[in-house]
C-alpha cells in the first residue's frame, strides 16, 4: 500500500497522479484507509491473547478468575516464583540444548544442500525437492509408532540426543526449501566473478555467497529454533523425565497443579521468551536487504 | 598481454537446436583492442564467455600465447572480466572488492594495498575506498569493476556491455576513459557491445557477429566503407546504409525506375549477379537534380544535420534517408535525390554478399 506521502514523491506516481481523475484518487485513499484498519484489527487479535496471558501472568488466582476481567489491578510477581521453583530449569535446558544443537545442524546440512540444489542443479533437482518435501505429508503421529519402536530398541528413550535428531530430521526438508529460495536470488554474476578471481569454492562460499545470503540464513534457523522450541508431539511422547521439554513442562503444570491461570500465564510466558528473544536478535539480520548493492 | 586465437571455436547451448557460436575464427593480436558487435542473440556475449572459461567449447578451440584453453578451469588462464552488471561483492568494500583477486592469488598484503591503491588513483577512487559498493554511483560503480580488472594486471580484459548500466552522457565520457586505459596499459581487451557506435569509436578492430556466426572481422574504416555483406552496411553506420534492391542491365543498376552508372570495374564485377542490392550512405546521397524521385516521410533535425527519412516515390517498401543541412524539406514533399555513384556498394542479392572491383 502506497502512504499519501510516497504518492507525493515517487516520479512514476506523480506523473500518474497528475492525469488521474479526482473520484479515483480519493476512491485509492479510502482504500487505503480501510485496509489500515483491518490491518489494525487483525494485529490486535492476533496481540491480544499474548497481552491478556502476560498481564494475567502478573495477577492473582483470584484476580485472574474474576468473571468481568480485571484490567486495573496491582500486579505480583508470586507465580513467577512458584513456577521458578516447580523445576523449571532442566525443562528449558533440555528445550535449549535440543533446539540450538538441532538448528545448527540443520544449518550445517542445509547449506550445502541448498547451494548445489540451487546454483548447482542436475536434472533430478526437482525430483529430490519434491522429495524432501514429501517427507513433511505423512502426518507425524502415522510416523510416531515406528520411531518409538527403534528408539525404545536402540535404548534412546527420554534422551535428549534423540529429540536432536528427530528436530533436525523434522525442520531439515523446510530448511532445505527456504535456503534454496534465497540462494536462487544470489546474482550468478557474482560466483562468477569469484569464479574469475580465482576464488576456490570454499572461499566462494565463506566470502562472497554466504555474507550475502546471511539474512536468509538468520531467517531459516529463527524458524527451526521455533519449530523445535515449540515441539511436543514427539517430546511428549519420547521423553519422560530425563529429556523433557518445556512444553513438556507446561502440560505437566496443568495436570498437577490444576487449573491454575495465572501461574500457567507465568509459565507460558517465560516459555515464550526465548523464542521472542531469538526473533529479535535476528530481525537485524532479516531486514537487512539480500543482495542490496550487488548488481548494477 | 597476450594473443588470443578462436579456431572455429562453437558453443553449443544443451537442447538449443543450433550453436550459439558457430565456427568462430579470430585472431586477436598482442595489446590490440576488439570489440565484438551484433543484435541481441547473435553469440558476442557467448563467445567472450567462452574465452573466460564460463561457457565450454563443443568443438574447435581458444589459444592464449598459444596455449590451448580448452578444459583450463578460467582461474588458470588469467583473464580478467568486467561484468554488464559489475558483479561486485556486496559485504566487501572497494578496496577489499578490488584486492580480492590478489589475495586470492596470494599476494601479499602490502602488495595487496600497494596495487590496489595505484588502480583506484588511475580511476580516482582513492576517496572511496573504504566504502562498501551500495554507497556508490552507478559511475563509480563501474570504475570499481574496471578497477577490480586492472589491479590483476591480467593477460587478457573481458568486458560484457560494461557501460549499457550508464546514463547517455556518462556513457560517451566513461567510453573514452575505457579506451584511453586500454592504450596505456596495452592489455589484449574484448569487449563485446550491441552498440555499434561504442564499437566504432573504441575498437582496434571490430568483429561484427550475426546468429553465431562472424561476419566480418576488421578495422572500423574497413567496416564502414567495405562492408563483406548486406548485414553489416545495416548494422554498421547510424543512420543505416540505404539498401535498394536493384537489376543488372547493359548500362547499369536499374533501382526504382532510374539507372545508376557505377564504376566501370564494377559494373564489370557484377556481371552475372541478376538480382542484386544497391547500397549508399546517407552522406552520399544529395537533394537536388538527380536520378531518385523521394517522398519525405520524416525530418529529424539535429541542429547542425538534418536526416530526411522517406521513400521512392511509387515503392513505399524502398526506403531512403538522407543527410541533409539545416534546411531541408518538409514530410509529403515530393523531391529529388543524386547519388554520389563513386560511393555505391554492390551485394549479391541472394548471398548478400559484397561485389567487389
Amino acid at each position: 500500500m502506497a502512504s499519501a506521502e510516497q504518492i507525493r514523491t515517487e516520479p512514476g506516481l506523480l506523473t500518474g497522479a497528475a492525469v488521474e481523475p479526482a473520484h479515483r484518487r480519493k476512491r485509492r485513499r479510502t482504500n487505503s484507509t480501510s485496509w489500515g484498519i483491518v490491518g489494525w484489527v487483525a494485529g490486535i487479535l492476533f496481540f491480544f491473547p499474548v497481552l491478556w496471558m502476560v498481564l494475567t501472568s502478573f495477577k492473582t488466582e483470584a484476580q485472574a478468575y474474576t468473571n468481568t476481567p480485571n484490567v486495573v489491578f496491582s500486579p505480583t510477581l508470586s507465580q513467577y516464583k512458584t513456577v521458578f521453583s516447580s523445576g523449571l530449569w532442566p525443562y528449558v535446558a533440555n528445550s535449549a540444548f535440543a533446539t540450538i544443537v538441532s538448528t545448527l545442524l540443520v544449518l550445517l546440512l542445509a547449506t550445502p544442500c541448498a547451494f548445489a540444489l540451487s546454483l548447482r542443479p542436475v536434472k533430478k533437482t526437482r525430483d529430490v525437492l519434491f522429495f524432501f518435501i514429501s517427507t513433511k505429508m505423512l502426518p507425524v503421529v502415522a510416523a510416531i509408532i515406528p520411531i518409538y519402536i527403534a528408539a525404545r530398541d536402540l535404548h534412546l528413550l527420554d534422551n535428549i540426543f534423540t529429540l536432536v535428531i528427530l528436530y533436525t530430521a523434522m525442520n531439515l526438508p523446510i530448511a532445505i526449501w527456504m535456503m534454496r529460495s534465497f540462494f536462487l536470488e544470489v546474482p550468478g554474476e557474482l560466483l562468477e566473478a569469484a569464479q574469475m578471481d580465482g576464488a576456490p569454492l570454499r572461499r566462494t562460499m565463506t566470502e562472497v555467497i554466504l555474507p550475502v545470503v546471511a539474512p536468509g540464513i538468520a531467517a531459516t534457523a529463527l524458524i527451526c529454533c521455533i519449530f523445535s522450541w515449540n515441539e511436543f508431539f514427539f517430546a511428549v511422547n519420547i521423553t519422560a523425565t530425563e529429556a523433557a521439554t518445556v512444553p513438556v513442562f507446561l502440560v505437566g503444570f496443568i495436570s498437577s497443579e490444576g487449573l491454575y491461570f495465572a501461574q500457567l500465564a507465568a509459565a507460558a510466558t517465560v516459555a515464550t521468551l526465548p523464542v521472542v528473544l531469538a526473533g529479535w536478535v535476528a530481525q537485524r539480520q532479516l531486514v537487512r536487504g539480500l543482495s542490496f548493492g550487488a548488481i548494477k | 598481454m597476450a594473443e588470443v586465437t578462436y579456431e572455429g571455436a562453437t558453443c553449443i547451448y544443451q537442447g538449443a537446436a543450433k550453436p550459439a557460436v558457430d565456427g568462430l575464427h579470430l585472431a586477436i593480436k598482442d595489446g590490440e583492442f576488439v570489440v565484438m558487435v551484433g543484435p541481441s542473440g547473435c553469440g558476442k556475449t557467448t563467445a567472450l564467455r567462452m574465452l573466460a572459461g564460463l561457457e565450454e567449447i563443443d568443438d574447435g578451440s581458444i589459444r592464449i600465447d598459444g596455449n590451448d584453453m580448452v578444459g583450463v578451469s578460467s582461474r588458470d588462464r588469467d583473464i580478467a572480466m568486467v561484468f554488464q552488471n559489475y558483479a561486485l561483492y556486496p559485504n566487501k568494500t572497494v578496496g577489499e572488492n578490488m584486492g580480492f583477486a590478489l589475495k586470492m592469488h596470494g599476494v601479499e598484503k602490502a602488495e595487496r594495498a600497494r596495487r590496489v591503491r595505484d588502480a583506484a588513483k588511475m580511476l580516482d577512487l582513492e576517496d572511496f575506498l573504504d566504502r562498501k559498493p551500495r554507497n556508490l554511483s552507478g559511475g563509480q560503480r563501474q570504475r570499481v569493476a574496471m578497477g577490480r580488472a586492472i589491479v590483476r594486471e591480467p593477460k587478457v580484459f573481458c568486458m560484457d556491455e560494461p557501460l549499457s548500466n550508464l546514463d547517455a552522457q556518462l556513457r560517451v565520457q566513461t567510453r573514452t576513459q575505457i579506451a584511453e586505459l586500454q592504450r596505456r596499459l596495452e592489455i589484449t581487451t574484448v569487449y563485446v557491445t550491441h552498440d555499434q557506435v561504442e564499437a566504432m569509436t573504441m575498437g582496434d578492430r571490430v568483429a561484427v557477429m550475426r546468429s553465431g556466426q562472424l561476419q566480418q572481422f576488421a578495422s572500423p574504416t574497413e567496416l564502414y566503407d567495405h562492408p563483406a555483406n548486406v548485414f553489416v552496411a545495416g548494422f554498421i553506420g547510424s543512420p543505416a546504409m540505404n539498401r535498394l534492391d536493384g537489376t543488372l542491365s547493359p548500362d547499369g543498376v536499374k533501382v526504382g525506375g532510374a539507372t545508376l552508372r557505377p564504376a566501370e570495374a564494377l559494373l564489370r564485377a557484377a556481371q552475372g549477379h541478376g538480382q542484386l542490392v544497391a547500397g549508399i550512405r546517407p552522406e552520399h546521397l544529395a537533394i537536388g537534380e538527380g536520378e531518385l524521385q523521394m517522398q519525405v516521410d520524416l525530418v529529424e533535425d539535429l541542429g547542425s544535420d538534418s536526416y530526411v527519412y522517406g521513400h521512392l516515390t511509387g515503392d513505399a517498401k524502398a526506403n531512403i534517408i538522407v543527410r541533409s543541412g539545416r534546411d531541408h524539406p518538409r514530410r509529403g514533399d515530393d523531391i529529388k535525390i543524386a547519388i554520389d555513384t563513386s560511393h555505391l556498394h554492390l551485394f549479391d542479392a541472394g548471398t548478400g554478399l559484397r561485389i567487389d572491383e
